[in-house]
C-alpha cells in the first residue's frame, strides 16, 4: 500500500480523538487506528469530563455530546473503618449552564467523538492494531498493522495508545512502566431509578454529586476511591499503586467489595443493579517519570506521555490537551513547509510547558515520592482524624479541655512532634 | 452473477441481561454486532464471488447507526451496501420486515438483476428464522432454508445445487435460479479483512434508502402499522432448580446400562415402579 497520509493517529482515546479532529478539521489528511470493534469499546466505564479542555476543541459539544450529569457537589471523605470526616462543595454557580463538570460512559461518549473525527475528514480504521512503528533510520515514517498489507505511512505519527504505550516502549523511546508509576483501578457501574439517584444524593434535574474518598478503605495502600452519579447508574471504584497492591496481595475487587460494604458508602448503592466491572491502569508517575515526548517523526500525548493529574483525578482533559497540541504542531510545521523532525516538533514541548498541562505535573512533580516514603497519610492520619471528630462530638460527659488533651496526645503518640512537624512540612513542599 | 446479502444488526445477546425485579431487557451499554448468522450467509457469498466473480450488494433496513453492519461487511468484500432507513420502518416485525425488503430488492433489480439472495438462519435476537422465506415468497424466488453447503452453481444451466440439514439428515437438493438460500452457522469462518479493503470500506459511499427509494408501494404495510405481531409480555424464565447427574455404568452394554439407569431412578422415586405397573394393568 503506497498511500501516504500527512499524520497517523495510534489510539481513538481522548487523546487521539483530539488529535484526529483538530487536524483533520485543519483540512489535513489523517489516519486514525484503532484496536477496539469501536471507538470507546476498550474504555466502558463513567467518568468525569472536564469540559474546558473539550471546549477548546469543539466549542458546541453541549449540543449533541452524550453527557450524564452536571457536577455541583464535590465532597471530600477522609474514611476509618465505620466513619469518615469530610467536606463538600456544593454551590449553585455550578448548577447554571455552561457546566464546568459532567459525568460521561466512556463508551458512549467516545462513541460521540469518534463520530465528529470521522465528520471532520479523518480516516478512522477499528479492529486494526499497530504492532509496529515503520523506521527509516531513526525516523518514525509510518505504522505497521495486524492486518494484511497493514503498512501506513504519514509525515508525523501521533502515539495516544494509552497507559500501556507498547509501541513506543518497543521502538526504544522509553523504559518499562514502573510498577510504583501505575495505579491499577477497578470501577463498577450500578443501575439504580434516577429518581433514586436524585433522592439519594439531593439534586434533581440533570445534576450531580462526585465523592472523592481516602483512608483505611484503600488498606494502607496508596490510592483513593471515588463515587460518582450518571444519570441512571452510580460509577464507584478504587485505585491504589500497582506496587502497593503487589507488596500487600489483595486483590482488586477484593479491596472495591470492602469499600462496598463500608457503613456509609453501602446504603449509597443500595439496591443497584450492577452492570460492569472494569480494571484499567492509570499512569500516576507524574513529572519525573514522563518519558520523552517527541522525536523524529513522532510525538507521545495522553496516558502514553504519563499525562497525569492524580492529585486532581484529571487525565482526560489532559490527553484531550495534549493531543490537540500535537495536532497543533504539526499544523503549523505543515503551513511553514517545515518536516516533522525532531527540531522542529520540539516546540509541542515548548506549548505543553505554556500550557496548565505542565504547570500542574511540575507542581506535584514531589507528590508521587512523597506519598511512597510516607504511607501514614494513608492510614494514621485516618484513623486519627475519625477518632479526633467522634471524640469532639460525641456527647459523654467528658469535659472538651479534657478531649482535646486527649486528641493531641493520640496524635504525638502515632507520630511524634518530629513526626507531625516533618509530615506537615512534606505535604507543604508538595502542595507548594 | 449479482448476490444480494441481507444482514441484521442486533445487539450482543451475550451480553443483554434481564432485570431481575422489573423482567425488563437492560439494553443499556449492551454493543450492537451483525447477526453472527447473517457473517456466515455473507461469507458464503463472497466465496461465491471469489470462484465466479459476482457482485456482491448487502442491504439492511435499520436505524442509521446499522451503517456500522454495512461498512464491515464492505471491508470483507461486499461491492455495494444499501441501507433502508426511515422512521416508517420502525417497529416492524417479520411480515413487514420481509415486506420492505423485498422491495427493496425489487429496486436494485432495476439497475442490475439478482440470481441469488442470501440471509442467515435466524437473528439472534429474534430466532424467528422468517424473513429470509418472507422475501423468497414475495419474490417468487426458490428457496433453499438451513443450506449447509453450497456443491454446484451452473450458471450455463442457471441452476444451483446445495446441501441441506433436514432432521435425520442431509438432502441434496437442485434448484433454478434465481433463488433464496438461509445458511446454517459453522459451515465456513469468516475472512480477515485486508488493510486496504479497510481502507476501502470506511470511504465507500453507501446508499441510504428511505421508504420512497425502497419502491414502498403500499406505506400501511411496513413499520409498526404492518406488524400484525404484538409481544405482549417479555418475562424471564425461572431457572431450573433440579441438577443433572451422570450415571456411571461398569458395562458398555446398552441393556446393563438401561438396567443400572432404571435401578436408580426407582430408588430415587419409589412410587414409579408402583405407578407403572398400574398402568400397564
Ligand atoms: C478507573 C479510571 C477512572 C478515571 N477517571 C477519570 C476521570 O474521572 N476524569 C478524568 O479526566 N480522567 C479519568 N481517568 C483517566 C482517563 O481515563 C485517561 O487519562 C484518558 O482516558 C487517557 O486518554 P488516552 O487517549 O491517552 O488513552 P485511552 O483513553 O486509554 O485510549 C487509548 C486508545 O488506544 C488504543 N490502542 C492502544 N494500543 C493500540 C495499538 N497498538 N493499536 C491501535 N490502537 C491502540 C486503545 O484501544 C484505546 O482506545 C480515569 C482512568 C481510570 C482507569
Amino acid at each position: 500500500m503506497t498511500e501516504k497520509f500527512d499524520a497517523i493517529v495510534v489510539g481513538a482515546g481522548q487523546a487521539g480523538n483530539a488529535a484526529a479532529y483538530t487536524m483533520a478539521k485543519a483540512g489535513l489528511k489523517v489516519l486514525q487506528i484503532e484496536r477496539g470493534e469501536y471507538p470507546g469499546s476498550k474504555n466502558v466505564q463513567g467518568a468525569i469530563l472536564y469540559a474546558d479542555a473539550l471546549e477548546k476543541i469543539i466549542p458546541d459539544f453541549r449540543d449533541d455530546a452524550p453527557l450524564e450529569r452536571h457536577l455541583i457537589e464535590q465532597r471530600v471523605w477522609i474514611l476509618d473503618d465505620e466513619s469518615y470526616v469530610g467536606t463538600t462543595y456544593r454551590s449553585n454557580d455550578f448548577n447554571k449552564p455552561p457546566y464546568n463538570r459532567y459525568t460521561i460512559i466512556r463508551a458512549q461518549f467516545d462513541k460521540w467523538y469518534s463520530k465528529k473525527v470521522q465528520e471532520a475528514g479523518a480516516l478512522v480504521i477499528c479492529e486494526t492494531t499497530v504492532t509496529d512503528l515503520h523506521m527509516d533510520g531513526e525516523r518514525v515514517v509510518g505504522v505497521k498493522t495486524d492486518r494484511t498489507g497493514g503498512s501506513v505511512y504519514a509525515d508525523v505519527v501521533i502515539l495516544a495508545d494509552g497507559v500501556n504505550s507498547l509501541l513506543a516502549r518497543k521502538a526504544g523511546f522509553h523504559e518499562e512502566l514502573k510498577p510504583k508509576d501505575v495505579a491499577l483501578a477497578v470501577k463498577e457501574i450500578h443501575f439504580l431509578p434516577e429518581s433514586t439517584i436524585e433522592s439519594r444524593f439531593n439534586v434533581s434535574g440533570n445534576a450531580g454529586v462526585v465523592i472523592e474518598m481516602a483512608g483505611k478503605i484503600t488498606q494502607g495502600m496508596i490510592g483513593t476511591g471515588f463515587l460518582y452519579t450518571n444519570k441512571e447508574s452510580l460509577t464507584i471504584g478504587v485505585g491504589c499503586l500497582l506496587s502497593d497492591f503487589k507488596k500487600q496481595g489483595i486483590a482488586p475487587y477484593a479491596l472495591l467489595e470492602q469499600m462496598k460494604a463500608h457503613p456509609a458508602i453501602k446504603p449509597l448503592i443500595e439496591g443497584g443493579e450492577m452492570k460492569e466491572y472494569t480494571a484499567h491502569l492509570i499512569p500516576e508517575g507524574g513529572y519525573h517519570a514522563m518519558p520523552p515526548l517527541c522525536g523524529e517523526g513522532w510525538m507521545i500525548a495522553g496516558d502514553a506521555g504519563m499525562f497525569v493529574n492524580g492529585v486532581h483525578r484529571e487525565g482526560s482533559n489532559l490527553a484531550m490537551t495534549t493531543g490537540q497540541l500535537a495536532a497543533e504542531t504539526v499544523i503549523e510545521l505543515k503551513n511553514e513547509n517545515k518536516p516533522c523532525t525532531a527540531k522542529h516538533l520540539a516546540r509541542y514541548r515548548a506549548k505543553l510547558d505554556a500550557s496548565f498541562v505542565m504547570k500542574d505535573l511540575k507542581k506535584y512533580k514531589r507528590l508521587p515520592e512523597i506519598f511512597e516514603k510516607n504511607h501514614q497519610f494513608f492510614t494514621t492520619y485516618p484513623e486519627l482524624m475519625n477518632r479526633a471528630a467522634h471524640a469532639m462530638i460525641a456527647v459523654d460527659g467528658v469535659d472538651k479541655k479534657s478531649k482535646e488533651r486527649a486528641i493531641r496526645r493520640s496524635f504525638l503518640n502515632a507520630r511524634s512532634w518530629k513526626g507531625l512537624m516533618g509530615d506537615a512540612f512534606k505535604l507543604w513542599r508538595a502542595f507548594e | 452473477m449479482h448476490i444480494v446479502v441481507c444482514i441484521k444488526q442486533v445487539p450482543d445477546s451475550a451480553q443483554i441481561r434481564v432485570h431481575p425485579v422489573t423482567n425488563t431487557i437492560m439494553r443499556q451499554g449492551v454493543p450492537a454486532i451483525v447477526n453472527p448468522y447473517d457473517l456466515v450467509a455473507l461469507e458464503e457469498a463472497l466465496r461465491l464471488k471469489d470462484r465466479y466473480q459476482a457482485h456482491v450488494t448487502v442491504l439492511t433496513m435499520g436505524p442509521p447507526q446499522a451503517e456500522t453492519a454495512l461498512r464491515k461487511a464492505l471491508s470483507f468484500g461486499a461491492d455495494e451496501a444499501i441501507l433502508l432507513t426511515d422512521r416508517a420502518f420502525a417497529g416492524a416485525d417479520t411480515l413487514a420486515t420481509s415486506y420492505a425488503l423485498a422491495s427493496a430488492i425489487r429496486q436494485i433489480q432495476k439497475d442490475m438483476p439478482v440470481d441469488l439472495v442470501f440471509a442467515g438462519k435466524q437473528t439472534i435476537d429474534g430466532d424467528t428464522a422468517q424473513v429470509g422465506p418472507g422475501i423468497a415468497v414475495r419474490l417468487g424466488l426458490q428457496m433453499l432454508t438451513y443450506v449447509c453447503k453450497i456443491e454446484a452453481l451452473d450458471l450455463e444451466q442457471r441452476e444451483i445445487t446445495v446441501q441441506r440439514r433436514a432432521e435425520g439428515g442431509v438432502q441434496v437438493l437442485k434448484t433454478r435460479l434465481p433463488a433464496l438460500i438461509t445458511v446454517l452457522e459453522g459451515i465456513n469462518e469468516m475472512r480477515f479483512a485486508t488493510m486496504p479493503d479497510m481502507f476501502r470500506a470506511a470511504r465507500h459511499p453507501l446508499k441510504v434508502w428511505d421508504k420512497d427509494a425502497a419502491g414502498i408501494e403500499d406505506a400501511t404495510r411496513i413499520g409498526l402499522k404492518g406488524s400484525p405481531t404484538v409481544v405482549s409480555k417479555v418475562f424471564a424464565p425461572t431457572p431450573r432448580t433440579q441438577k443433572a447427574e451422570i450415571v456411571q455404568t461398569q458395562s458398555d452394554q446398552p441393556r446393563d446400562q438401561a438396567a443400572t439407569l432404571l435401578a436408580k431412578l426407582f430408588t430415587k422415586f419409589p412410587q414409579l415402579r408402583a405407578e407403572i405397573g398400574r398402568r400397564a394393568s
